[in-house]
This record gives structure tokens, C-alpha cells and sequence, in this order.
């Protein structure tokens, strides 16, 4: 489906588990670093890999928040809102970032360069406020470091 | 106290094994494996009292006699790096700091239950120190510290990192197994305890990262030090305290077991954010463990003396809320945690943690009925033991205890229609 080296990498992951089923995590997160989300055809391809259905697989892609079921954003942006950062001005900064990118929460810049989510607890509590921006947590934010930020990605 | 699980982490390169090695890293593996039984090695951790750092508190050396002693299955150490517990980011700091640490542990752990294979969970949105554990477990498969004939020995132990995908229940340890098995992230009925019948059927031992790495200490120094540090036996170790909220310096704090609460906000903390706003209230073990008033923060923190005030030491994830926090509305996000976390099995949490959510917006935005606030109390009541597993329990306790604590707060939310806690610009 997607070439002989993804499907050699999945052959790999599947190697580490006693029963091909214990690969799905590994194996969705495979498709999506290679595809940018996991589509209706991925998930069959991939229930076909593990021996399960295609539900099955579409039940796991749903469950988990990570796994994106549409193309978003090329900067994926995900605030934290929970207790400690709502303590020290989350929810401020959510409203500064809707504001500057003219969307809401949930929804995607019309160029398709920004998508905004609101995230629960990601384990960085000592450096609130905070968002993950794609892989990376940016920590300890005001709002000038934020716009900062954002004006200088490429 | 001495640094002992943080003794590494701020020095250079701290994540690679030479550092580690330099430092007396796997001497204690060596030790184990050279002149220790497995069964040995788990009597060491059940006589330093070292009890689960992950949340329950339970003692590990009695859960780990809990997998068979004949083998007939293969044995599985699983590692909960699954991190997600509001509050709580100490294993993150373990794991990108000092990567080996954690390693050492689990593989020292894995060797006392016999396991074929080590699975260490780590949460997905760690990528940072997902891409630290994976070097230090290359380095340590290259050095012989995992994989075949360990250090020389017959015993073999595959050592793998397993991501999540973004799911606080997967951090409840038979969802968890659910969820490596490959399935959606789904609680199990125990019995079967993990030990008897766990991941793939087989003999299963769940354990937390800081748990786990306080093993190499246990076995380098003795089970009797360990049992030392701290204010009684019961309540042992060193323990990474995570602050957070209203305090001028957030972060992990190491200290023995049992220090005062105050201690940790004042001198470890700094104080209060704001001098003019002094503390109001206290959750002393991540959103799940009862709230404390400001009055009631004269304790110490450990298991049993926080049990004792009616909270719980939990993942020692301490939230500070000085006085310009609207209970009300820090009681609303933390429903709303839940009730997006809960994994939807059980009709009392899946309806309960919604309905809950649903009452405390009313009541924040000024549509509450006096009759809301009891009523908030009896659906957390009917949480409470009515599930598969302890999210019901972790929905529940921040309800009733906001409620009980600060209930005039939300009487005034009632009759004002509105939030009376003046939040400052």
C-alpha cells in the first residue's frame, strides 16, 4: 500500500509481539507519520496486516485522541486546558490564539497552515501554560514568546 | 536527603550510558544478576517498603509475589509510562533525563518476576522522551543489558517501547494491556488479577516509572537504607514531589517521603505566586484525590497521614489554588476531564462524568438551581463503586470534595447567578 520500506518497517513491529494484533498502535502511528492522517483504505490495509476487521481497526482509530481521522493543519496546535494550566492563563491564551488565526477550537486555518485543539493534561504542569506544536511541548508561555513563535515558522 | 532519583539529571549528556555507567549505573543490575535470586531480589523491594508510585500506593514487593511461582507461561513486566494523571509530570523527567534509570529498574524488576519480555508504555505525546528511552534502549541492548543472555546469563529478556495514542485510562493498568494487546483502551473486571491472567493470558506485573526506579537503589544499598528515609517504615523512600499552580517555582521536587506539604510550597515552592493571594486550597495527588482547604494543608505527604485527612498522596501531583481561584470553575474542569477520558464501558461513568459536567457549566455560567448541588453530590455517590475501575472513583472524590469543602461558594454561585471569587486582571 504505501511501499516495500513501510511495509518492511511493519513487518519489524510486528516481529516484537507475540500476536500481530499488539502491533495496531505502532502500526496506525506508521501510517499516519507516512500518509499525515489514517483514511477508510488505511485501516482496511492494515486489518488485513493484523487479522482483525476493518471495524475492529476503525474502533482503535477512534478511540484514541492522536490518531487524526482528516488531513489537518501543517502546524498542528494543541493547548492544554486542564487544572494546572487553566491556573496559570490557559485559557487566555486559547482566546489569543483564536483570535489571531480567525478560527475556533476544533477548526483549521482556510490555508490550511493552522489547526487549533484543545488538549487535556500533557504532563508538563511545572512549565503551564503550555502547548504541543506537532511533536514538540513549547512550555512556560506568554503571550509575546507565543507570537514570537509563530511569526518565525517557515 | 541526598539526590538519589535525581541524582543524574542535570549533568551533561545525563541520557547516555557512559554517563550513566560513570555514575555506578548497572552495578546494580550486575550485582542481581551475579550473586542474587530473582525471588531474592523481590525480597529486598517487599523489606524496603517501597510502595507504587503511580497512583494506588500498593506495595510492590507484595504484588510482584503475586505472579506464579512455577512457570508455565511466558512472564511479562509492563512498564506504565503512560503519564497522564492531572498534576503529575515526574516520570516524564525520569524518562528524558535519565533514560538508563528507568531501564536499570525495569530490567532489575523484570529479572525478579522471570519475565520472557519487558513492555514499557509511554504516553503518545511524549515524543521527546519516547525518542530518549528508544537511544538508551539501543545502548543498552549493545551493552547486554537486555535482549539475549543478559550480562552473560541464561536468562533472556526482550526489552520494548510501546506508544500510546493519546489516552488517560490506558494508565489504568488492565487498560493498558487492553490497549498493547491492540484493542481500544478498555478497563477489565479483575479477578483475573494481571498476575494470574494478564496480557496475552499470561502472568502479567504492572508498575509505574518511578516505582520501578527506585529498584537499582534498593538493591545497591539495601533494602534497610531504603526503608530509612522517610518519617516511618510504611511510608519509605526518596519520592519526586510534582508542584504546580499558584506557586512562584513550579516543578519536580526530590525529597524523602513524608515532607510537609507547606514545606514543599514554601521553601521547595517559593511561596505563593502572588504574596497578596495566599493559599486557598490543595489537591495533594493529581485531580483525582480529594481537595484540601487551605486549613487542612498542614500535612505531611505520604500514603497514610494524607488517608488519614481524607485525600490521598495518589501520583504526589500537588495543585495549588490561592484566593483568586473560583472553585466552582476549577471543579468544572477537572468534570470535564473525566467526562472526556472516560472510555464509555460502565453507564455510571459514561453518563454520570457528562451529567456532572453539564450541572457544574449551569451552576459556572449562572443557570444553577438550588437543588444542582445535592444533586452533584448523589451522582458521584452513584459513581463510587459502581465501575469496572477507578475513574469512577476519580470522577467522584473531586465532586463530592469541592462540594463538602466549598459548598458556600457554590450556594452563592446559585442565588448571585454569577462567580463572586473577584478575578483579578
Amino acid at each position: 500500500m504505501l511501499g516495500t520500506e513501510f511495509e518492511k518497517a511493519v513487518d519489524e513491529i510486528v516481529a516484537r509481539y507475540p500476536e500481530p494484533k499488539a502491533a495496531m498502535l505502532p502500526v496506525l502511528w506508521e501510517v499516519q507519520r507516512a500518509k499525515g492522517w489514517i483514511d477508510g483504505a488505511s485501516e482496511d490495509w492494515v486489518a488485513q496486516r493484523l487479522g482483525v476487521s476493518s471495524s475492529h481497526v476503525h474502533g482503535v482509530v477512534t478511540f484514541y485522541t492522536m490518531y487524526k481521522r482528516n488531513p489537518s493543519g501543517k502546524y498542528h496546535i494543541q493547548v492544554c486546558t486542564t487544572l494546572s494550566c487553566m491556573l496559570r492563563g490557559c485559557d487566555e491564551l486559547v482566546g489569543h490564539l483564536e483570535k489571531r488565526f480567525k478560527i475556533k477550537i476544533g477548526e483549521t486555518t482556510p490555508d490550511g497552515k493552522f489547526s487549533l485543539m484543545r488538549v487535556e493534561c500533557l504532563g508538563s504542569c511545572g512549565t503551564a501554560p503550555m502547548f504541543q506544536l506537532n511533536d514538540d511541548y513549547h512550555e512556560n508561555l506568554t503571550l509575546d514568546k507565543v507570537d514570537k513563535l509563530l511569526d518565525n515558522l517557515p | 536527603m541526598e539526590k538519589i532519583l535525581t541524582r543524574n539529571i542535570h549533568r551533561e549528556s545525563s541520557q547516555s550510558i557512559e554517563v550513566y555507567e560513570s555514575n555506578g549505573g548497572y552495578q546494580a543490575l550486575r550485582k542481581a544478576l551475579g550473586s542474587l535470586s530473582p525471588d531474592q531480589v523481590t525480597e529486598q523491594v517487599k523489606k524496603s517498603g517501597l510502595r507504587g508510585r503511580g497512583g494506588a500506593g500498593f506495595p510492590t514487593g507484595l504484588k510482584w509475589s503475586f505472579m506464579p511461582k512455577e512457570k508455565s507461561k511466558p512472564h511479562y513486566l509492563l512498564v506504565n509510562a503512560d503519564e497522564s494523571e492531572p498534576g503529575t509530570f515526574k516520570d516524564r523527567l525520569l524518562m528524558e533525563e535519565d533514560p538508563h534509570l528507568v531501564i536499570e529498574g525495569s530490567m532489575l524488576s523484570a529479572y525478579a518476576m522471570h519475565a520472557d519480555a519487558c513492555y514499557i508504555y509511554i504516553r503518545g505525546e511524549f515524543v521527546h522522551g519516547t525518542r530518549q528511552m528508544q537511544k538508551a534502549i539501543a545502548e543498552a541492548y549493545q551493552k547486554g543489558y537486555a535482549g539475549k543472555n543478559i550480562l552473560g546469563s541464561s536468562w533472556n529478556c526482550e526489552l520494548v517501547l510501546h506508544v500510546g495514542a493519546g489516552a488517560y485510562i490506558c494508565g489504568e493498568e488492565t487498560a493498558l494491556m487492553s490497549s498493547l494487546e491492540g484493542n481500544r483502551g478498555w478497563p477489565r473486571v479483575k479477578p483475573p488479577f494481571p498476575a494470574q491472567f494478564g496480557v496475552w493470558g499470561c502472568p502479567t506485573t504492572i508498575n509505574n516509572v518511578e516505582t520501578l526506579a527506585c529498584v537499582p537503589f534498593i538493591i545497591e544499598r539495601g533494602a534497610e537504607w531504603f526503608a530509612a528515609i522517610g518519617n516511618d517504615e510504611k511510608n519509605s523512600g526518596p519520592k519526586l514531589y510534582c508542584l504546580s499552580g499558584h506557586v512562584k517555582r513550579p516543578g519536580v521536587y526530590e525529597a524523602a517521603m513524608g515532607l510537609p506539604l507547606l514545606d514543599l510550597i514554601n521553601e521547595f515552592g517559593g511561596g505563593m505566586l502572588h504574596d497578596d493571594r495566599p493559599l486557598k486550597a490543595c489537591i495533594p495527588g493529581g485531580s483525582s484525590v480529594p481537595v484540601l482547604t487551605a486549613a487542612e494543608c498542614d500535612v505531611n505527604l505520604d500514603f497514610d497521614s494524607l488517608a488519614k485527612v481524607g485525600s490521598a498522596l495518589g501520583s504526589a501531583g500537588i495543585m495549588v489554588m490561592d484566593s483568586s481561584t473560583c472553585m466552582v470553575k476549577a471543579l468544572l474542569r477537572i468534570a470535564h476531564f473525566y467526562a472526556h477520558e472516560s472510555c464509555g464501558q460502565c453507564t455510571p461513568c459514561r453518563q454520570g462524568c457528562g451529567w456532572l459536567e453539564d450541572i457544574l457549566d449551569r451552576i459556572e455560567h449562572g443557570k444553577g438551581r438550588a437543588e444542582d448541588i445535592d444533586l452533584l453530590k448523589s451522582i458521584a455517590d452513584n459513581i463510587e463503586g459502581n465501575t469496572i475501575c477507578a475513574l469512577g472513583e476519580a470522577a467522584a472524590w473531586p465532586v463530592q470534595s469541592f462540594v463538602k469543602r466549598f459548598r458556600p461558594e457554590f450556594e452563592n454561585h446559585v442565588t448571585e447567578g454569577r462567580c463572586v471569587v473577584a478575578a483579578p486582571a
